[in-house]
């Protein structure tokens, strides 16, 4: 196995371009479970570990830009307010040891279907920036995720960026497993709600090939918002929107049965936690409307 | 290239420098080329924590989960780097006053653990059962917070009730 370690973003590309089937590593929590069980055995290893700027974040007055190597710990630490649904879904990941090394750019490689920061950055409606030796393209996050654990990258991009809108509203993410640390997740679902825009958006993990959003979900529940005025009111959601908005997000997923769960069991959860996640965040959005009216 | 690489880095404030394959993990090399044997290989794929090693003073990471050519330059610290001479660290003290063990292969794992977890609480970092509306500053060591904190160390013989009030102890 060749062991490749450029210094910059632009040796890594052209490392890239010259061994395409080279597996890029950086917090490696991922990739060496693999190598450690045999499951896969690279001729080449690309670490990415030296190259400082995918190690950095920049908050910008409209987007956050974090760096594909920012590690989950960092993320809990310094973009709470900015990032609220990623540093909450960033809490749940692993354990310390694994949100010290493990990073975004890790879970989009991978573009495992449980990966848990996946709902969280469908609900925020990122871009991811990927990069090789032909240039820089955005891709849409509704675009990333083309099958179980296959992402739009071509075999040689790399993963630089991901430019997140800052959060205009409060953001939930939800996970369900048999313990909260070192456990695939069962099923899970994120919500942010953009009163700039007046939508909802959403995501859903580990109950189709890919992660996903419940769009009919989020256009019902913008519709009944903007129908009731409840962005303006703040009133109490009612419970027969929260219901079908529920029902709607369960309805979107596609899962199947294994080991962690059966699919009607995380149909049934899903929803459970698309109305929980609605009434946290719109508790939320309603302190805040009431606060800044008093103010 | 032949798949070997040089590396060097600092192991308890040591100088250590080999020739290694390059599919070498830090544990690998810790335990089989330096010594090191603190470091335990429980599962050998991040779940169960046993390997768990001090990078670069003061986080807490998995050697098996970590390729030990790409560490080049970096500072390693086990328990076997946690004393001062004959006089224990304040955490392993702890844990032998309370007797937070029982076969002892998940200790060494969990030492290095608890002297990261509770640095975290004392900088002021929030965990996932932290209250939102907690106040900046040191968290309150809750029994809860200690659980979650040290959620990616298993000891297989249960010893969760002493290990919990030896961290405690050290972090109030």
């Amino acid at each position: 196995m060749d062991f490749l370690r450029p210094a910059s973003w632009e040796e890594a590309l052209a490392a890239k371009a010259e061994h395409p089937t080279a597996v890029p590593i950086a917090g490696g929590t991922d990739v060496m479970v693999e190598i450690n069980f045999d499951h896969r055995r690279p001729d080449v290893l690309l670490d990415l570990n030296r190259i400082g700027e995918l190690h950095d974040w920049e908050v910008g007055e409209d987007t956050v830009r974090l760096g594909a190597s920012v590690s989950y710990t960092r993320i809990i630490e310094n973009l709470r307010s900015v990032l609220p649904g990623l540093a909450t879904a960033s809490h749940t990941v692993a354990s310390p040891q694994i949100r010290n090394r493990g990073g975004v750019g890790g879970n989009l490689g991978c573009a495992s279907p449980a990966g848990d920061a996946h709902p969280a950055l469908l609900a925020s409606g990122c871009e991811v920036e990927v990069a090789s030796v032909r240039g820089t393209r955005m891709i849409p996050i509704d675009e990333f995720y083309v099958g179980v654990k296959r992402n739009a990258l071509a075999p040689d991009e790399l993963i630089r960026a991901i430019h997140l809108p800052r959060a205009d509203g409060p953001q939930q993410f939800s996970k369900v497993g048999t313990r909260n640390a070192m456990v695939i997740a069962v099923c899970a679902f994120g919500i942010a709600l953009h009163p700039s825009t007046r939508t909802v958006r959403t995501g859903i993990g580990s109950a189709a090939p890919t992660p996903i959003r419940a769009k009919a979900a989020e256009e019902f529940l913008a519709a009944a918002l903007e129908e009731g005025g409840f962005w303006d009111n703040g009133k109490i959601i009612p419970p027969a929107v929260a219901r079908q908005f529920a029902e709607l997000v369960s309805g979107a997923a596609n899962p199947i049965d294994d080991v962690r769960g059966s699919a009607s069991y995380r149909r049934h959860a899903l929803g459970v936690m698309a109305r929980r996640t609605l009434g946290w965040t719109w508790d939320e959005y309603r302190g805040n409307e009431r606060s800044a009216r008093c103010a | 290239m032949d798949g070997t690489s040089e590396v060097g880095l600092r192991i308890n404030g040591k100088p250590f420098s080999r020739v290694i394959d390059n599919r070498t993990t830090l544990l690998d090399l810790l335990r089989e080329q330096a010594g090191v044997t603190g470091p335990k290989k429980g599962c050998d794929h991040g779940q169960c924590g046993a390997c768990t090693v001090l990078l670069d003073g003061d986080r807490r990471v998995n050697a098996c989960l970590l390729l030990a050519v790409s560490l080049d330059g970096a500072d390693v610290t086990t328990v076997e780097g946690l004393a001062d001479g004959d006089r224990l660290h304040p955490v392993q003290q702890a844990f032998v006053d309370h007797d937070g063990f029982q076969c002892g292969f998940c200790t060494p794992g969990q030492i290095c653990s608890a002297v990261a977890a509770i640095a975290e609480a004392r900088a002021g970092w929030p965990s996932v059962v932290t209250p939102p509306d907690t106040p900046p500053g040191p968290v309150e060591p809750t029994a809860a917070e200690i659980r979650e904190r040290m959620s990616g160390n298993l000891c297989r013989c249960g010893a969760y009730v002493n290990i919990v009030a030896a961290v405690r102890e050290v972090a109030r």
